[in-house]
């Protein structure tokens, strides 16, 4: 790095410390002051980082480092990705385990920074946008660059979209154990986070658009439909739902733009949204690359393709108002929410069939390739759940199921089985390519990992699906007499063995976690288990590179 | 690839396909659809809008209760939304309306009842009972598995300044008054504190519940914010009288 770069970088992060020193001394409150000293030090490290990468030998190799030239993708933000999906997701299931555990066993609440209240906020922001947000960062980058054939548009913005996103999760989650909260679910964080998360945003926006603009193949593929449509609606749903009036510049409390019912339906179309967007069709996207990938066959049918992404953006944006069912939410909204819910259910179905179909030849791989044995998993988990939403958005379904552990057990079969196994199996795939490794470290492990985690999510699902439905009959019941049979507190009793039973579930999925990790120590360290192979796709390091030596065409647009 | 006679071959949904712009409004004008058409008649039909006799702004104490309620994340297991069954209108009170909500920003319906619904706690309980169970839930309600909030009887409530957050209340709609923006320090500190004179607060806030919440007259604590707010959840519109149900009955649009 030549001289006047490397000082005007480290004068740049000296000028972000110091306004954030300032901010911290003029806080209003003491959470804006702690969030302010975590940028503060963030600056603090970036003066030493840039100072140490001053290296007039331009031998400069560290985080910032861009690609080595145009014959190669550019893959170190996938690479960060991929390791930070890792460490957030242990941290975000560690997260899950613990509240499992505090709700049947109350004692391990230790107020005021742990307790349930501000760690659940703290797990579903950590698996959804910390583990979640970070394979969608990394598989969207590796994808949009190998359908497109070419290097991502902007490399140091694709650097500051990684990094600024990783200060988005670390200020959302130190936030959360701080009190600070908007308490709009999966849309905690307060309006300076907000903000922030706005910016890397629009980053993350032009980057991908660019990259898709700089392609070398006519035609934009079918995944990337699906990360385009996530990256635009949650950019809509983000801006809309966290619209709030801050009580002071240097504080950080902040009071919604609408109240009560407006509000409620405003946030229920941005959370169902968010999984719709962020959960379903951004993890479709990984679907429709990464499966015909590694069963090496093309996908099932273009036409289904076409109907069903026009048919699952539309639809699924109008099922918010299921979340509200009997609530102050007028009657015609509530219906139209469950007319949509139960529609959505085919363009859903779409999505899993052709990702099933896609085996079409090739099914005798899910006996001999733990990777695809694992996609296929995730497709039938996100088949089951995908039809038990709608089904839980029939009115009469939801005045039994709403408000109990039915919708919890309902999410996690999706979250668990759909997004957590999809990405762990588009995981597998990458670490090898990623790191130039003949194969992972160990095949079999996969297999371990594979039914540690599917007999997680059966504990898991069944017993939050016993624990609902014995909620709800409870809370209803009337005796002979005509009174009510059931105290609350009766119904809390009750709960206790299926949140036994919950946590252990919780706690397999965890392992097979675990056994992943370090499974992807060992192939980054370069070693191989010896044991018995198993089926995995073929990859050719010379094909998998940008086109660069045709006469540079200019994309149709 | 840009080759003019290819391009002539290329159509319907080819286009898209081809075209990053057209791809993106296209994606863009499908999603916003469902919100416009759900979202926006409610910021003008009448059952959404309609004002329903009691339901005032919160005083400053309450408020700073009800941040306490969000900032410790109640809404996680805790709803505020009696829906219109026999059993939910028999075990906590009348069905939930949306004008109870209208000053409510954000809104804290919940979505998890792991403890009861909270619409109508106020007054159920006495403020003891209240301090008993936020310190040791299990000590009052053994089946519990509810966390400990000892802390926020040691915790001094932050006053900070509640003329601002009132002044971000009204910018959003909270129709607060001059008079209650200049009163917002008095209100608060005299709410809670039997030995302040609390002039008209109970006049601008009808139904204001003043007195020491938290057992400890000395101080302003957490507790007593939190308290505040929660005796006095559901307790702003009187359900016998007949004025609710007449207006029920006049509105239009739904």
């Amino acid at each position: 790095m030549q001289a006047e770069t490397a000082l005007g970088r480290v004068g740049l992060w000296f000028l972000v410390m110091l306004a954030a020193m300032a901010a911290a001394l003029g806080a209003a409150d003491s959470g804006f002051a702690a969030h302010a000293w975590i940028i503060a030090a963030l600056g603090f490290v970036m003066i030493w980082v840039s100072a140490s990468r001053f290296d007039p030998l331009g031998k400069a190799r560290g985080f910032f480092k861009l690609p080595d030239g145009p014959s190669r993708y550019d893959d170190d933000p996938i690479r960060w990705g991929v390791i930070a999906t890792m460490f957030w997701g242990l941290a975000g299931l560690l997260a899950g385990v613990f509240i499992a555990a505090q709700l049947a066993f109350p004692q391990l609440n230790f107020e005021p920074y742990l307790n349930f209240g501000r760690l659940r906020p703290l797990h579903t922001s950590a698996v959804i946008f910390a583990f979640g947000g970070n394979a969608l960062l990394a598989t969207s980058f590796y994808v949009v660059q190998r359908t497109c054939r070419t290097q991502l548009a902007f490399p140091n913005l694709a650097r500051f979209v990684f990094w600024g996103y990783q200060l988005f999760i670390v200020l959302a989650a130190t936030g959360y154990l701080l009190g600070i909260t908007q308490s709009r679910e999966y849309a905690e964080p307060e309006w300076y986070v907000d903000l922030w998360l706005t910016i890397v945003w629009v980053a993350y926006f032009v980057v991908f658009v660019g990259t898709l603009a700089r392609r070398k193949e006519p035609h934009i593929y079918v995944a990337n439909w699906f990360y385009l449509a996530f990256i635009v609606t949650v950019a809509m749903l983000h801006i809309v739902n966290n619209l709030a009036m801050p009580v002071s510049l240097l504080g950080t409390k902040s009071y919604s733009a609408f109240a009560g019912v407006q509000d409620a339906l405003t946030q229920w179309w941005y959370g169902h949204n968010a999984v719709g967007f962020f959960l379903t069709a951004g993890f479709l996207a990984m679907m429709y690359y990464f499966v015909p990938k590694q069963a090496e066959r093309p996908v099932y049918s273009y036409r289904l393709s076409i109907i069903h992404f026009w048919s699952l953006i539309f639809l699924y944006i109008w099922a918010g108002p299921h979340h509200l069912h009997y609530t102050a939410l007028p009657d015609w909204a509530q219906t139209l929410g469950m007319v949509f819910s139960i529609m959505l259910w085919m363009p859903s179905w779409g999505g899993m069939i052709n990702g099933l179909m896609t085996l079409n030849g090739a099914w005798d791989k899910v006996r001999t390739d733990p990777i695809i044995r694992m996609m296929v998993m995730a497709l039938a988990f996100y088949g089951m759940s995908t039809f038990e939403g709608p089904m839980l958005s029939i009115k009469s379904v939801n005045s039994l199921s709403h408000y109990t552990d039915w919708t919890i057990g309902h999410v996690h079969s999706g979250a668990l089985g759909w997004n957590g196994m999809i990405t762990f199996a588009c995981v597998y795939f990458l670490v090898p390519r990623l790191w130039k490794r003949e194969r992972m470290y160990s095949l079999r492990m996969i297999n371990w990992h594979f039914w540690l985690a599917t007999i997680g999510i059966v504990f898991y699902a069944a017993s939050m699906w016993v624990a609902g439905i014995m909620q709800g009959l409870m809370w209803r019941e009337y005796g002979p007499d005509g009174y009510l049979v059931w105290s609350f507190a009766d119904s809390v009793a009750a709960m206790f063995p299926m949140y036994v039973m919950r946590a252990a579930g919780g706690l397999m999925y965890l392992g097979g976690a675990l056994i992943m990790s370090y499974n992807i120590w060992m192939t980054l360290a370069g070693k191989q288990r010896v044991e018995a192979p198993l089926n995995d796709a073929a990859y050719d390091p010379e094909a998998d590179r940008p086109i660069v030596n045709q006469p540079s065409a200019v994309p149709a647009e | 690839m840009t080759d003019p006679i290819v391009e002539e071959t290329v159509k319907g949904h080819k286009r898209l396909e081809r075209n990053i712009t057209l791809l993106a409004i296209g994606t863009f004008v499908t999603v916003a659809i469902g919100g416009l058409v759900q979202i926006t008649p409610l910021f003008y039909l009448d059952n959404t809008i309609e004002e329903v006799e009691g339901v005032r702004p919160y005083t400053p104490l309450e408020q700073a209760g009800r941040d306490i309620y969000i900032r410790e994340g109640c809404y996680v297991c805790h709803s505020q939304m009696v829906r219109p069954f026999r059993d939910e209108v028999e075990r906590y009170g009348h069905y939930s309306l949306a004008a109870e909500s209208m000053y409510d920003h954000p809104f804290q319906w919940g979505s998890k009842r792991t403890g009861p619904d909270l619409a109508r706690v106020g007054g159920r309980y006495s403020d003891e009972w209240h301090v008993q169970h936020l310190e040791d839930p299990q000590s009052v309600v053994p089946e519990s598995v509810m966390p400990q909030y000892g802390f926020l009887k040691e915790t001094e409530l932050e006053i900070g300044d509640p003329e601002a957050t009132m002044v971000a209340l009204m910018r959003v709609g909270v129709p607060y008054t001059e008079e209650d923006l200049a009163n917002a320090e008095a209100d608060m500190l005299a709410q809670a504190d039997p030995d302040r004179d609390p002039g008209d607060l109970a006049a601008r806030y009808p139904k204001a519940q003043i007195r020491d919440f938290d057992g400890n007259p000395d101080k302003l604590t957490e507790m007593d914010a939190l308290i505040a707010y929660l005796q006095m959840l559901g307790t702003l519109v009187d359900f016998d009288s007949a004025a609710p149900l007449e207006e029920l009955a006049e509105e239009k649009g739904r």
